[in-house]
C-alpha cells in the first residue's frame, strides 16, 4: 500500500516539479544528448538492415559470390549484422553511462530534494 | 535405459525443479509489486538471463535450427531479425518504459492519457498477442513430446497440451513474477549449457572449420551450393520476395511491442539495471543465435533431410534433438540417448518458461488493466487486485489449453509469426508516439491499436495460410484476396498512420499537457517506481 500512496503524491504534488525540470538547462542537454544519439543510429541499424534483406531478395548475383571457401557475400553480411548489433549495442551503454546517467543523476536528486521539502 | 525411459525421467526432473522453484519463490513477499513485477529487485544480469529465457523460445531453438537444416541459408534471416530487433528495445524503449510505467504495457500509455479505453485497447492487444504466442508454444510441446516418444496419437499430444497448461497456471498463480522469473534464468542457463555442448561436439566432428560444416552441408543435403546461398524458400516469385520482406519487418520491429518482454523491463530497480539488462540479453541472445547457425547447417550436414525424414515430416521441429542424437553416438548408442533426453528435457524447460512468462502477462493485464482501472476505477484494494490476476490466469490458461487442441494443425512458425506482426502493428506505434509525440493522444492510440490489431489478424485471415492453397487451415475454401502471408509490410505502417491520423483530428489538451512530466519522467527515472525494501 505504501507504493500506492507514494504514487499518487507523485502524480499530484509532483506535477509542478516536473515543470521546473523540464525547462531546466539540464533537462535540455539531456534530451539532446540522448535524442542525438538515439535517433540517427536507430535509422542506421533499420536501414543496415533493410539494405541485408533486400539484397538477399534482389541482389542474389551478388550474395551468392564466394569469399573464402564454403563461406559466400551472404553469410558474411548476416554476419556482420551480428557484429554490427554487438558494436552498436555497446556504443550505447558507454554513451548513456559517459553523457547521460550523470545529468539523469543530478535531475533525479533535484526532484528528490524538492519534493521533500 | 532406453531413451524413452530417459527422457521421461529428465523432463519429470525439469518439473520437479521448476515447481520446486515456484515454491520457494512463492514466500519471498508478497502484494502487487512483487507479485507483477517480482519486487523490481532483480539486478541487470538476472534479468538479462530472464528476458533470454523469455526470448528464446521453442521456435527459435527448435524453429530456426529446423529451417536452417531444411531451407539452407534462408533459415538464417530468422535469427538476424529476431537479434537486430533488440536494438529498438535497447535505444528507444527499454529504459523509458521503465520509468513512466509499473506493471503493464498500458500503464506508459494511461500516464497521460484517458485510463479506460487506452486500458482497454492495450489490454485487448496484451491478450491476442500472448494468445498466438502461447498457442505456437503448447502445440510445440505436444508435437514434440509424440515425436520424442514415438506414439503418434492425438490423445497423448492433448494430454502433454493440458499437462503443460496445468504446469504453467501453476508456476503463474503460486509464484507470480519472482517464480517465473526463476524458471526463465534456469531455463535460459540449461538451454546456453545444452546448445553449447552440441555446438561444441558439432564442431569437433567437423574440425572446427565453418567452410568444411557448410560443403558437407550443401553436400549431404543435395542441394549444393543453392544450400548456401539466399532464395531456397523464399526466392521463388516476387510475392514471395515481398512476403520475405514483410516478415523481415515484422521481426525486427515486434519484438519491442511484444507484452511479455516489455514487463520484464519492471522487474529491476532502475531504468539503468533495465539497459543492462537489455545489453546481456543482446550477448546471450546473439551467442545463442550464432550456434543455431551451427546446429542447423549442422542437422544438414549429419542427419537426413529428405521429404520423408523424420526432420522434414516435422517440419524441422526435430532437427535439434535428433543432431543430439547423431552427435552422441547415433541412434541405438548410449551417448546419443543421453543427449538426445537431455536436449528434449532443454526443450521441455524452454516451453515452459516461455508459456509462464506468457500466461503472467495476460493475467496482469486483465487484473491491473481491466480490473482494478477500467471496472473499478483504481478503488480496488492491492490484494483484490492480485487476487483477480490469480484469476486471471486461471481463465487465460484454460482458453489456451481448449484452444490449442484443435489448433495443432497450424504451423508453429506462423504462429510466433504471427504474434510478432500483430506486436509491430498494434504495440510498437503507440509505444513509440507515447514517448516521443507530445500531440499523441487517446483517439490516436485507440485508433493504433485496434487498427493495428485488426489489420494484422484480418489480413492474415484472407491470406494463403487460412484458406486457398494446400497448406492451409482450410483448404477447401478459398477466400484469400491477401497474397502475403506475413501481414507487416502493410499493417505496421497502417498502424503508425491511424495513430497519426486519430491524433491529429481531435485535441485532447491534457495529454498534451502531461507529456512534459511523462518525458522528464522517462528520461531521469524522477519518482519512477523503486524497489521494494522489505
Amino acid at each position: 500500500m505504501a507504493e500506492e500512496t507514494r504514487h499518487t503524491t507523485h502524480q499530484t504534488s509532483g506535477h509542478v516539479i516536473y515543470e521546473h525540470l523540464h525547462a531546466s538547462d539540464d533537462f535540455h542537454e539531456l534530451r539532446s544528448r540522448y535524442r542525438r544519439f538515439a535517433i540517427p543510429w536507430t535509422i542506421a541499424f533499420l536501414a543496415w538492415y533493410l539494405l541485408y534483406v533486400v539484397m538477399s531478395n534482389w541482389a542474389t548475383d551478388f550474395m551468392d559470390t564466394k569469399v573464402v571457401g564454403n563461406v559466400n557475400v551472404a553469410l558474411v553480411f548476416g554476419l556482420l549484422q551480428f557484429v554490427s548489433t554487438f558494436g552498436i549495442a555497446w556504443l550505447y551503454a558507454k554513451h548513456a553511462t559517459k553523457s547521460l546517467d550523470p545529468l539523469a543523476r543530478r535531475l533525479e536528486q533535484r526532484y528528490n530534494e524538492e519534493v521533500h521539502r | 535405459m532406453s531413451t524413452q525411459t530417459l527422457t521421461t525421467v529428465l523432463f519429470l526432473a525439469v518439473v520437479v525443479l521448476t515447481v520446486g522453484i515456484t515454491v520457494w519463490a512463492s514466500r519471498q513477499g508478497s502484494g502487487a509489486a512483487n507479485y507483477y513485477a517480482g519486487g523490481r529487485s532483480f539486478s541487470g544480469f538476472q534479468n538479462g538471463l530472464a528476458i533470454g529465457g523469455d526470448y528464446m523460445s521453442a521456435a527459435s531453438f527448435l524453429g530456426i535450427s529446423g529451417a536452417i537444416a531444411l531451407y539452407g541459408y534462408d533459415g538464417f534471416l530468422y535469427s538476424i531479425g529476431f537479434l537486430v530487433a533488440w536494438l529498438v528495445a535497447l535505444l528507444l524503449v527499454a529504459e523509458l518504459l521503465r520509468n513512466s510505467g509499473r506493471y503493464t504495457m498500458a500503464d506508459q500509455l494511461a500516464y497521460r492519457m484517458r485510463q479506460r479505453p487506452v486500458r482497454t485497447a492495450a489490454a485487448t492487444s496484451t491478450v491476442v498477442v500472448s494468445i498466438f504466442y502461447l498457442l505456437a508454444q503448447m502445440v510445440g510441446a505436444g508435437a514434440l513430446v509424440a515425436l520424442l516418444l514415438g506414439v503418434d496419437s492425438d490423445a497423448l499430444k492433448n494430454l502433454v497440451i493440458v499437462g503443460v497448461g496445468f504446469l504453467m497456471i501453476f508456476y503463474v498463480v503460486v509464484g507470480g513474477m519472482k517464480g517465473t522469473t526463476w524458471v526463465q534464468i534456469v531455463k535460459a542457463l540449461l538451454l546456453m549449457a545444452g546448445t553449447i555442448l552440441i555446438t561444441f561436439l558439432v564442431g569437433w566432428h567437423f574440425h572446427f572449420n565453418l567452410s568444411e560444416l557448410l560443403g558437407a552441408a550443401a553436400q549431404h543435403t543435395g542441394k549444393g551450393e543453392d544450400f548456401l546461398n539466399p532464395g531456397l524458400k523464399y526466392g521463388a516469385t516476387l510475392t514471395s520476395k515481398i512476403d520475405f520482406l514483410s516478415l523481415g519487418l515484422a521481426l525486427v520491429l515486434g519484438t519491442a511491442g511484444l507484452p511479455h518482454i516489455l514487463i520484464r523491463f519492471y522487474t529491476v530497480p532502475t531504468s539503468r539495471d533495465a539497459r543492462s539488462s537489455v545489453l546481456w540479453a543482446i550477448g546471450l541472445i546473439g551467442a545463442f543465435y550464432l550456434m543455431t547457425l551451427v546446429l542447423g547447417f549442422g542437422a544438414a550436414a549429419m542427419l537426413d533431410t529428405g521429404a520423408e525424414s523424420k526432420v522434414a515430416v516435422s517440419g524441422g521441429n526435430l532437427a535439434s534433438p535428433l543432431l543430439a542424437e547423431a552427435v552422441g553416438g547415433g541412434a541405438g548408442s548410449t551417448g546419443g540417448a543421453v543427449l538426445l533426453a537431455l536436449i528434449s528435457a532443454v526443450a521441455f524447460a524452454t516451453i515452459l518458461a516461455v508459456v509462464a512468462g506468457l500466461t503472467l502477462t495476460s493475467a496482469s493485464s486483465v487484473a491491473h488493466d481491466i480490473y482494478a482501472n477500467v471496472i473499478k476505477k483504481g478503488t480496488a484494494t492491492e490484494q483484490s487486485e492480485v487476487k483477480m490476476a490469480r484469476i486471471s490466469a486461471f481463465v487465460i490458461g484454460g482458453i489456451a489449453i481448449a484452444l490449442a487442441i484443435p489448433a495443432q494443425s497450424l504451423n508453429i512458425a506462423f504462429l510466433v509469426a504471427l504474434a510478432f506482426a500483430v506486436a509491430a502493428s498494434a504495440n510498437l506505434p503507440s509505444i513509440i508516439y507515447n514517448l516521443f509525440w507530445p500531440r499523441f493522444n487517446t483517439r490516436g492510440a485507440t485508433w493504433s491499436i485496434y487498427g493495428g490489431l485488426i489489420a494484422s489478424v484480418g489480413l492474415v485471415f484472407f491470406s494463403p495460410v487460412v484458406s486457398g492453397s494446400e497448406t492451409a487451415l482450410f483448404k477447401t475454401a478459398d477466400f484469400a484476396w491477401f497474397p502475403l502471408s506475413n501481414p507487416g509490410i502493410v499493417s505496421i505502417p497502417l498502424g503508425f498512420l491511424l495513430g497519426y491520423l486519430g491524433s491529429i483530428t481531435s485535441r485532447e489538451p491534457s495529454s498534451v499537457e502531461a507529456y512534459p512530466e511523462l518525458e522528464v519522467r522517462a528520461l531521469t527515472g524522477a519518482g519512477a517506481e523503486g524497489a521494494v525494501t522489505h
